[in-house]
C-alpha cells in the first residue's frame, strides 16, 4: 500500500500552510502562558511535541490509500457510537462535563473522533447514492438519522461546541452534494419548532446563558459575558500594529479565560494587532481554499467528498473560534485548529490533514 | 450514458466548489471587517478600557485541615504567616523603596536585591515576595506607611503549627512545596507549582482530605494599586480535619519514656486495631521542613547515627528475638509437638549437627516446661521445639498472624518484615534450607524480621486470642465545623484459627514473665493492673558478650511486647530500643510507662499531678529488686 513514489508527490502547499500556522501558534502560546506559574514542561514546548506527533500521524495516514476508509466507514461509525455510549456510562468527568474515556493506555475523547468519522460516513453514503439531481426529503432521512445519533449523544455529555461542529460538517457535505429547493424549505420549516424544543428541554442552563450573553454581553459583566467583553477589549486595544510580543496587558494580567486554548487568538490579536490578524486570516483562508482545491482536483467522488468534509471541519473551527473571540458568536469552547494549545485538537486536525494529503498525493493515480 | 452522467456530475460539483470558495472568502472577509471595526475604528475606546482595566487577581490559599488526637486535642493546626510582596509594575523608584523598607522594617538590603532578581522573565503584574514570615509588628508598620510604599502588598498565607512538644513527628509528617514529579502525577491536576502538600506521614496519606480548595479575589485597584473594590470572589474551602486514633497523653508519655534512646513503640487497641501511640525516636522538627531547611540542621539529621528522619515504627525491620518465641510456642501447641507439661532439660546449650547453640543463660535453666520457657526465656526449649517443627510449620503459624507482609496501616513505605521458609530461601539464595538454620529462627533470630507495628499486632492478636485487626490511624474525618464526614470502622484482616485454650497456655506464660519471680519482664509490672508480656534481646552482630563497652552500633536491640489487663485485654504495646541492651529492662520499662499512661488516662478522677511520681516510684521499686531484674539460675525457677 505504501508507495515510495507517492512521497515525491507530497502536497507542500498544504504542509507549508499548516506548519506556518502551527509555528505562529507555538509562539503565541509562549506569550499567552508567560504569566502562568512555571510548570515542569512549558506549554509551548508541549505544544511543539504535539506538533511533532501530529505531523507523524499525518504522514502515516497520507501513505495509506484513503479508499480503504470507504470499506471501514460503517465499522468506524459503529465503534465510535459505542465509545460515545461508553462515555455516558463510565466516562471521566472534568469541569462539569463528561467527555473522556479511559482506555487504559490513554484517554480518548470519542466526540473528537466523531468529527472525522462523520466525514467518512457521509462521504461513503453520498458516494454510493445512485440518484441524479438534488436530494429529496426522503433521501435525507437516512443521513439525518446517522447524524442525529452522535449529535444527541455529544450534546448529552454536554459538549455543545462539538455537537454543533459535527452537525455543521455534515450539513456542509450535504450542501456540496446538492439539495432540492423543496428539501431546503421543508427543513427550515421543521427546524424552527425543533429549535424551540431544544431550547426548552436540551440546553443546559450554562449553555442558555452563553447564548443569552451573546445576544446581550452586558447581561452579566462577571459571568460568561465577562469573557466576551474582556476578549473584545484585548482584540480592540491591539489596534493596527499591536502591543508587541508578550506585552499584551489583557493577556499578561490574565483577564482572559483559557487564554492559551480557546482564547489564544485574542492574545494574538492584542499583541500583533490588525496586521497580525490579517496575516493569520490569510493563512487560514489559503488553507481552506487549498482544501477546496484538493476536492476539486480529485477525480473520484469519494475522495472529493472526503476532502470537502475535512475542509469544512477546519473552516468551521476557525470561523466559530474567531467569531467567539471577537464577539460575533457565543462562547462554545471550540479551539482554533493548529493555533490553540491542546493535544486533542492538534491530533484531530492532523488526522484531517493526513487524509487531505492522501487525496492530494493520489490525484495523478487515475 | 453512464459516463455522460458522471462527467455532468463532476462538472456540477466543480462548479459548486467555486461557489463554496466564494462563500468562504466572504465569511473570512466579514471576520476581517469585524476586526477592522474593533482594531481600527474603535481601538481608542478599547485601549483606554484596557489601560483602566486595573483588575488584580489575588489568590487566597485554603487553610489546611487540622490533625487531632482521638479526643479532639489539636496536634497540628495553622497560623497565619505574612509576607511582604511588591508588584514590579508599580515600583517606579526601586532604590528609594528598598531604602525605606530596610529602614522601617530592618530588612537586609542584599536579601531584598536577591529576591528582586526573580522578577526578570516574569510578568510585571505579578507580586514578587521580598520577605516571607514577617512579624505582626512589621505588618503594622507597612500598613501605617502604605502611601510611602507604592506597589507593596502584604500576603497572608496559613502555615502549619505543631503542638509544642513535637508529638509524633514521624506519624504526622510534614508539608512542603509540591515537587515537579508530583505535579505531573494523576490526581494532582488541580495543584500549582508553589503549592504545599503533605510530604509524608498522615499529611501525605490524607492529603486529599486535608488540602481544601484555594480561592481568589478579583479586585479593582487604582493607578497606585490601592484596592477600590472587590469584583468577584471565590472563597477558599478549608480542608477537612483528620481525627486520629492516637491518644495524645499515651503518645506523649511514650515519647518521653525513650529519653534520648533511639527506637520505636506502637500501642494498639486490642479489640479494634486502633493505633493509640506511634513513636519513632529520636524525633525531628516538622516545622523546619516546610520552609527552606537550614543546611546545617539537615546535615546534623543525616549525620546522626540514630537516624532521626527514619520512621522506625513503620520501616524499621528488626529481628524480633525472644518475643518470637510466642509464635514458636503456638506453632508447637498447634502441631501437637508440646503441651503444657512437656519439658526439656536445659543445660545452657544445645548441640545439633556438630554446632553448639547456646542458651542466653550459660548455666542452663534445668527442667523447663512451656510456662517456664516463656517466663525465663529459655532458648534451649525453643531450639528443640524448632528442630521438631521445622521452619515451614513455624512460618505457617506466623503467617496466620499476617506477619511477613505489610499490614496496611495506611502510610506509605510500610515494610513487610520477613518470615523465612524453605521455599523463600531457595528462591532468594538458590540454596536449600539447612536444619540448623531453623534453630535461630525459633528464637526470632536468623532471617526473621518484624516491624514494630507487626510486633504490636502480634501481641494484640495473642491478647484477643486470634483476631488480626488491621492497625489504623484515622478514626474519622470531620469538616471545618467538626461535623463528621467519614467514620472508619475496625477491619478484621485475618483469624488465626488457633483455639483459645492454646492461647491461654501461652498467655499464662506471658503473665509469669511480668509477674512471677524469675520472669524477665518485671520492669513492665503495674501495681494496679495485671500486665502480661515478653522480652526480647536481638543480636545485631554475633558477639560473645554484649556489654556497655561494645560500640553503640553493635549493641543488642532491646524489645518488649505486652498487653493489659491480663484478664480482659484492652491495650497491646510493642517497644523496640535500638542498641538498647537487655530487652526486659530497657524496653520493658518503656512498655510499663506506656501502659501506665493509658490506664491513668482511663481514670480521670485519680489523675492528680502527684500520680506520675507515684508511678515512677513504683517502677523504681520493682527495678530495685535485682532478683526480678535478672532472671535467675535454674535453682530458683524449678519449683514451677
Amino acid at each position: 500500500m505504501i508507495d515510495r513514489r507517492l512521497l515525491t508527490n507530497i502536497d507542500w502547499m498544504l504542509a507549508g500552510l499548516v506548519i506556518a500556522v502551527c509555528l505562529l501558534g507555538i509562539m503565541n502560546i509562549y506569550s499567552a502562558t508567560a504569566p502562568y506559574k512555571v510548570v515542569a514542561t512549558a506549554y509551548y514546548i508541549k505544544q511543539f511535541y504535539w506538533l511533532l506527533a501530529g505531523m507523524g500521524i499525518a504522514l502515516a495516514i497520507s501513505t495509506v490509500d484513503y479508499h480503504i476508509l470507504e470499506d471501514f466507514s460503517y465499522w468506524l461509525y459503529g465503534i465510535v457510537i459505542l465509545l460515545l455510549l461508553a462515555v455516558l456510562v463510565i466516562g471521566r468527568s472534568s469541569m462539569g462535563a463528561t467527555r473522556w474515556l479511559n482506555l487504559g493506555l490513554f484517554n480518548v475523547q470519542p466526540s473528537e473522533l466523531m468529527k472525522i468519522v462523520i466525514i467518512i460516513t457521509f462521504a461513503r453514503f453520498f458516494n454510493n447514492f445512485q440518484s441524479m439531481g438534488g436530494l429529496t426529503v426522503r433521501d435525507m432521512l437516512f443521513p439525518l438519522g446517522i447524524l442525529a445519533i452522535p449529535a444527541l449523544l455529544i450534546m448529552k455529555q454536554p459538549d455543545l461546541g462539538t455537537a454543533i461542529l459535527v452537525i455543521l460538517i455534515a450539513l456542509s457535505m450535504t450542501l456540496y452534494r446538492g439539495l432540492r429547493w423543496s428539501t431546503v424549505v421543508t427543513f427550515v420549516l421543521v427546524t424552527i419548532p425543533v429549535a424551540w424544543l431544544g431550547w426548552s428541554y436540551f440546553l443546559r442552563p450554562y449553555q442558555k446563558n452563553r447564548v443569552l450573553d451573546f445576544l446581550n454581553p452586558e447581561r452579566s459583566r462577571l459571568g460568561s459575558g465577562y469573557h466576551i467583553i474582556q476578549s473584545k477589549i484585548a482584540v480592540g486595544s491591539g489596534g493596527f500594529i499591536g502591543k508587541g510580543f508578550v506585552k499584551g496587558t489583557q493577556s499578561q494580567l490574565r483577564f482572559l479565560p483559557e487564554q492559551h486554548t480557546d482564547f489564544a487568538f485574542s492574545v494574538f490579536a492584542e499583541e500583533w494587532g490588525f496586521i497580525g490578524c490579517l496575516v493569520l486570516i490569510l493563512l487560514y483562508l489559503s488553507l481552506v481554499l487549498w482544501g477546496l482545491n484538493i476536492a476539486r482536483r480529485c477525480n473520484d467522488r469519494f475522495g472529493a467528498l472526503l476532502a470537502m468534509g475535512v475542509t469544512a471541519m477546519l473552516f468551521w473551527h476557525i470561523v466559530i473560534n474567531m467569531g467567539m473571540v471577537i464577539g460575533m458568536f457565543p462562547v462554545v469552547g471550540v479551539p482554533m485548529p493548529f493555533f490553540s494549545y491542546g493535544g486533542t485538537s492538534m491530533i484531530t486536525s492532523m488526522v484531517g490533514i493526513g487524509i487531505l494529503q492522501s487525496i492530494s498525493m493520489r490525484r495523478f493515480m487515475f | 450514458m453512464k459516463a455522460q452522467r458522471f462527467v455532468r456530475e463532476v462538472m456540477e460539483s466543480k462548479q459548486r466548489i467555486l461557489v463554496i470558495s466564494f462563500v468562504v472568502g466572504a465569511i473570512f472577509f466579514i471576520l476581517l471587517l469585524r476586526l477592522w471595526h474593533l482594531q481600527i475604528l474603535n481601538t481608542d475606546d478599547y485601549r483606554s478600557m484596557s489601560e483602566n482595566n486595573r483588575l488584580r487577581f489575588v489568590p487566597v490559599a485554603a487553610s489546611r485541615g487540622a490533625i487531632m488526637d482521638r479526643s479532639g486535642k489539636v496536634l497540628v493546626s495553622n497560623r497565619p504567616s505574612f509576607s511582604l510582596a511588591v508588584v514590579p509594575l508599580e515600583v517606579k523608584d526601586k532604590d528609594g523603596l528598598f531604602d525605606r523598607l530596610s529602614r522601617l522594617l530592618g530588612l537586609d538590603r542584599a536579601e531584598l536585591e536577591e529576591r528582586w532578581k526573580k522578577v526578570t522573565g516574569r510578568a510585571k503584574y505579578y507580586p514578587v515576595v521580598l520577605a516571607s514570615n514577617i512579624s505582626r509588628d512589621q505588618v503594622e508598620i507597612i500598613e501605617e506607611n502604605r502611601l510611602r510604599l507604592p506597589g507593596v502588598e502584604i500576603e497572608m498565607k496559613p502555615v502549619r503549627e505543631y503542638s509544642s512538644e513535637l508529638l509524633a513527628a514521624h506519624l504526622l509528617g510534614y508539608i512542603g512545596e509540591i515537587s515537579d514529579d508530583d505535579l505531573d502525577k494523576k490526581g494532582y491536576e488541580e495543584y500549582n507549582p508553589g503549592d504545599y502538600i503533605g510530604k509524608n506521614g498522615v499529611e501525605r496519606s490524607w492529603e486529599q482530605e486535608l488540602h481544601g480548595n484555594d480561592g481568589g479575589r478579583q479586585l479593582e485597584v487604582d493607578a497606585r494599586g490601592r484596592v477600590l473594590r472587590t469584583i468577584s470572589e471565590s472563597y477558599p474551602t478549608v480542608g477537612n480535619s483528620v481525627v486520629l486514633t492516637i491518644d495524645a497523653a499515651v503518645q506523649k508519655q511514650a515519647e518521653k519514656a525513650f529519653g534520648d534512646q533511639a527506637g520505636a513503640a506502637v500501642a494498639l487497641d486490642v479489640n479494634s486495631g486502633e493505633v493509640l501511640a506511634f513513636v519513632s525516636t529520636p524525633s525531628f522538627d516538622p516545622a523546619l521542613f516546610s520552609g527552606k531547611l537550614p543546611a546545617d540542621v539537615w546535615q546534623s539529621y543525616l549525620d546522626d547515627k540514630r537516624h532521626p528522619l527514619e520512621n522506625k515504627a513503620l520501616t524499621g525491620q528488626y529481628p524480633p528475638g525472644s518475643t518470637f518465641k510466642i509464635i514458636t510456642a503456638l506453632a508447637g501447641l498447634e502441631n501437637g509437638q508440646i503441651n503444657d507439661s512437656t519439658s526439656v532439660n536445659c543445660k545452657g546449650s544445645y548441640e545439633l549437627g556438630g554446632s553448639v547453640f547456646k542458651c542466653w543463660n550459660k548455666h542452663g535453666h534445668g527442667t523447663t516446661n512451656l510456662k517456664k520457657s516463656l517466663r525465663e526465656s529459655c532458648d534451649v526449649y525453643y531450639y528443640q521445639l524448632g528442630e521438631r517443627l521445622g521452619v515451614d510449620l513455624i512460618a505457617k503459624t506466623a503467617q496466620k498472624f499476617m506477619l511477613g507482609a505489610p499490614l496496611g496501616i495506611g502510610l506509605t513505605n510500610e515494610k513487610p518484615g520477613l518470615i523465612p521458609t524453605a521455599q523463600w530461601k531457595q528462591k532468594r539464595f538458590g540454596k536449600r534450607w539447612y536444619h540448623g538454620e531453623t534453630l535461630p529462627v525459633s528464637i526470632g533470630q536468623g532471617y526473621v524480621l518484624m516491624t514494630p507495628i507487626q510486633l504490636a499486632s502480634m501481641i494484640s492478636t495473642v491478647a484477643n486470642e486470634g483476631t488480626v485487626y488491621r492497625p489504623f490511624l484515622v478514626k474519622r474525618i470531620v469538616d471545618a465545623d467538626g461535623k463528621p464526614l467519614k467514620e472508619f470502622k475496625p477491619e478484621i484482616i485475618g483469624r488465626t484459627g488457633i483455639s483459645a485454650d492454646k492461647f491461654r497456655l501461652v498467655k499464662q506464660g506471658l503473665f509469669a514473665v511480668v509477674n512471677e519471680p524469675g520472669g524477665t519482664g518485671a520492669m513492665a509490672r503495674l501495681y494496679d493492673v495485671r500486665v502480661a508480656g515478653k522480652s526480647g534481646t536481638s543480636q545485631v552482630v554475633k558477639l560473645r558478650d554484649s556489654k556497655q563497652g561494645t560500640p553503640y552500633q553493635f549493641r543488642d536491640h532491646a524489645l518488649f511486647v505486652a498487653f493489659a489487663p491480663y484478664d480482659k485485654p484492652e491495650i497491646a504495646v510493642a517497644v523496640v530500643v535500638e542498641h538498647g541492651g537487655h530487652g526486659g529492662e530497657v524496653a520493658g520499662a518503656i512498655a510499663g510507662r506506656i501502659l501506665r499512661a493509658y490506664f491513668d488516662g482511663k481514670k480521670p478522677a485519680q489523675k492528680a499531678p502527684v500520680k506520675p511520681n507515684t508511678r515512677d516510684e513504683a517502677d523504681e521499686e520493682d527495678g530495685g529488686q535485682p532478683s526480678l531484674k535478672e532472671p535467675r539460675s535454674s535453682g530458683d525457677a524449678v519449683n514451677d
